[in-house]
């Protein structure tokens, strides 16, 4: 295949994207509903390019992603490999998958990484849940299509050359 | 693998400090993302600061003055002020706390927690930032440091629901707790019955209590309230002073911790004038730390310290004590 070596540099810049857009500080409500962009684009490359991210990667990044947001260490680094691992088993199935069927997917993975970071944090220290909590995991799976068809050129304008 | 690998880290890292190193390694990956993402709002700024106009900067310039003026006036009454307190409070034997040195900081505009009041500001250990230390504007108190990392450093604002500040009402010294709500213009105030003295427009600042915070700075007013009489605490909220949604610059501010005890005054002592010194001296010299007493009688020392002392007591602490030393040598 073509895409053995280039494929890290995409990869690592739509990464470093992602986590630049999890940290812009959106107007008034818009803050608050502002979606995972790194765990959606980790799981588009876990799906796309299986050979390429591992869980490894996703753990790093994961750490990286504590550390930027400021969590407890390990957070992120577990729900991302929990959620990559998943998508790795899967990604043959996921890829036949429609957009509409994918996005359930994806809906469940965040909801399932949402329900963690809650109970982790909970762990620590109580907290009382705000509704607008889950609006992440409904506006991370309304970008979903946009992120795939987006993420996808970037993959297949290389795959071109 | 992973799971066992992030398990751990939670661990360690929940029950202990140690990790703070690794985080801090990390960090510096990471933290030209958050300049990067701020990157916007600094140009931005910066290009409505070049294309202000000439007129608005002369009003801006003059009202400025105006304000400085009447600031300066009022520190004149301010100085003497200080002076009789520090005289009163050596009088009673009582170590005053004075001098904290303040470090601008900027806000960096991004999110990190989006139902978390924690802020990230531009200066890090590199700057000597450390946990813990109170963060003002120039209204009130903003937050406290939560954590510092290299570049950069996270503020729990005190609306944070899992912040409490220790403050009293300057009316009439009523000591309380404020708690932080969650929402960034409102603290509530959980811990008074219901027949305190307390009265909506009421100002409540920092009692100094609990060490973190100094003594002084206002922090919220008061809301209006009903009192319930069917319950034993009333739930009294206020309004911070501080502009905690508004603000880009905030003051990090040093100043000494250790808790003032009543009979050892501690080496801040000579930042006071020399005229005062005197009764300082001798109204402490018998039980007082041989460094205090021996910087009192060393004026010189003490006006030239004068700058420098602020804030960084712990420091300077050492001249000081030799200075002591000879002293009583002699």
């Amino acid at each position: 295949m073509m895409n053995s070596y280039a494929g890290f540099g995409r990869i690592f810049l739509t990464i470093v994207m992602a986590m630049c857009l999890r940290i812009t500080p959106w107007p008034g409500f818009l803050s608050g509903i502002n979606p995972d962009w790194v765990l959606l684009a980790l799981i588009y490359w876990a799906i796309a390019v299986p050979e390429r991210v591992g869980i490894f990667h996703a753990w790093i990044i994961g750490l990286l992603t504590d550390v930027l947001t400021g969590r407890v260490f390990g957070q992120y680094a577990l729900a991302y490999s929990l959620i990559i691992y998943l998508c790795l088993i899967m990604h043959k199935r996921l890829r036949q998958f429609p957009l509409p069927q994918q996005s359930l997917f994806i809906f469940s993975c965040l909801l399932f990484s949402q329900i963690l970071l809650f109970w982790l944090k909970n762990i620590q220290h109580p907290t009382q849940l705000h509704a607008s909590f889950w609006l992440p995991v409904f506006t991370g799976t309304f970008c979903w299509p946009l992120l795939y068809t987006a993420l996808r050129r970037v993959r297949l304008s290389r795959r071109t050359k | 693998m992973a799971i066992i690998a992030s398990v751990a880290l939670l661990i360690t890292e929940h029950r202990s400090h140690r990790l703070d190193s690794l985080r801090a390694t990390l960090s510096v990956l990471v933290d030209p993302l958050k300049y990067l993402v701020d990157l916007p709002t600094v140009l931005i700024e910066q290009t409505t600061e070049s294309v202000r106009s000439y007129s608005t900067l002369k009003k801006e310039n003059a009202q400025l003055r105006d304000e400085q003026f009447i600031d300066k006036t009022r520190l004149l009454k301010f100085e003497s002020l200080e002076k009789e307190n520090i005289r009163l409070r050596a009088l009673l034997e009582n170590s005053f706390k004075l001098g904290e040195q303040l470090l601008i900081a900027e806000l960096l505009s991004i999110n990190t927690a989006p139902y978390e009041n924690i802020v990230v500001v531009n200066k890090g250990t590199r700057f000597g930032v450390h946990p813990q230390q109170p963060v003002l504007d120039a209204n009130g108190v903003v937050g406290q440091v939560f954590r510092a990392l290299p570049f950069s450093s996270e503020i729990m604002l005190i609306t944070d629901p899992n912040h409490a500040i220790p403050v009293q009402v300057n009316r009439n010294g009523l000591l309380t707790i404020a708690v932080g709500s969650g929402q960034l213009n409102r603290l509530n105030l959980p811990f008074l019955p219901n027949n305190a003295d307390i009265r909506p427009g009421d100002l409540l600042i920092t009692s100094g209590l609990g060490g973190t915070f100094p003594s002084g700075y206002p922090v919220a007013i008061v809301d209006d309230f009903t009192p319930m009489s069917n319950k034993p605490f009333v739930n009294i909220t206020a309004t911070p002073k501080a502009m905690l949604d508004r603000n880009r610059e905030l003051l990090i501010v040093w100043s000494d911790s250790s808790p003032v005890s009543l009979t050892t005054p501690l080496s801040e002592k000579p930042t006071e004038s020399p005229p005062h010194d005197q009764p300082a001296g001798t109204g402490t010299v018998g039980n007082s730390l041989p460094a205090a007493s021996g910087s009192a009688r060393n004026t010189p020392a003490g006006i030239n310290r004068d700058d420098k002392s602020a804030g960084s007591g712990l420091t300077h602490k050492t001249p000081v004590a030799e200075q002591a030393d000879t002293d009583n040598d002699e």
